[in-house]
């Protein structure tokens, strides 16, 4: 297998010419490879995934070729486009069978901050503290997100859903979710402050 | 709800910037910046929003860990 540059690459498959089918077929292969390498870790990685996720990477890449801004090996950037193929085929695997309302239903607001969940190995004046800020916590929550920031916080903090499929789940896409949190983020961190402590403080209450 | 995920929480909560990227931005950046990781340069000082982005969203750390992985390892296996 040649190396190719990056132009070499764009050349390749750019049009389709003697050297498209050998440039394909060399892609194909590197992307198998990676894959196999990248979802290592994973257990649940059937035979005929690797081929299945290459080729639909493969697609993506071809399509998005015009994308490419060449600040990166060709190479690195279609790796990183495989891999998010897969491991968003792996996630959609995963949550299939879970809907946002059962993982949010009863779930109002904030009481999903118990509060007797305090730390034993606080001694008594930041436990009290902690019961301080965590009040202000759920009563952030509560009143101040609005209902989507509050189920794609709740969703993302409480039950670990991935922001895609989160996305999926409100009709929106990855890079909202992220900012609906960033937004209740912001807002709790504002409310925390004003409560005359620094950011340490509030670090070192939660040490 | 665990002691630790309350923890997190604050912490996440205190550490918020005003300016963070999304999930789309640091895919966009994600390829230039494993090739300096992978270049042994320091990508906290030179990429500090993508950095910043990976330390906090779970789902963008995993494919950048995965896709490190691969790259290492493909270039061992390279002739
Ligand atoms: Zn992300």
């Amino acid at each position: 297998m040649s190396e190719r540059t990056n132009e070499q690459w764009l050349a390749a498959l750019g049009s389709p010419g003697a050297d498209y089918d050998a440039a394909l077929a060399d892609l194909r292969a590197q992307l198998v490879k990676g894959l196999g390498y990248a979802l290592s870790a994973p257990g649940n990685i059937r035979p005929e995934d690797l081929e299945d996720f290459a080729q639909d990477a493969l697609l993506k890449i071809l399509d998005g070729l015009h994308t490419f801004r060449g600040e990166s090996k060709f190479m690195t950037w279609a790796q990183k486009i495989a891999v998010r193929v897969a491991f968003s085929e792996l996630r959609r695997r995963r949550w299939r069978d879970t809907s946002l309302d059962a993982m949010t239903e009863g779930v109002g607001g904030g009481e999903f901050i118990p509060p007797e969940l305090i730390d034993p190995d606080a001694d008594s004046e930041q436990q009290a503290m902690q019961r301080l800020l965590l009040q202000r916590v759920r009563y952030v929550i509560d009143h101040e997100l609005t209902d989507r920031q509050r189920r794609a916080l709740v969703a993302a903090v409480l039950h670990g859903v991935p922001p895609d499929e989160l996305a999926r789940r409100m009709d929106t896409n990855r890079n909202a979710v992220y900012k609906l949190i960033h937004d209740a983020r912001k807002r709790l961190k504002k409310q925390l402050l004003a409560t005359g402590l620094s950011a340490q403080e509030v670090l070192a209450v939660f040490e | 709800m665990q002691l630790d995920t309350l923890k997190q929480l604050v912490r996440g909560i205190i550490e918020t910037r005003p300016e963070e990227i999304g999930c789309d931005s640091c895919f966009e950046e994600l390829d230039r910046f494993v090739e300096m990781k992978l270049a042994g340069k320091d990508t906290a000082a030179a990429m500090p929003l993508v950095h910043d982005h990976l330390e906090r969203c779970p789902a963008c750390r995993a494919e950048f860990e995965a896709l490190l992985a691969a790259l290492q390892k493909l270039a061992e296996a390279a002739p």
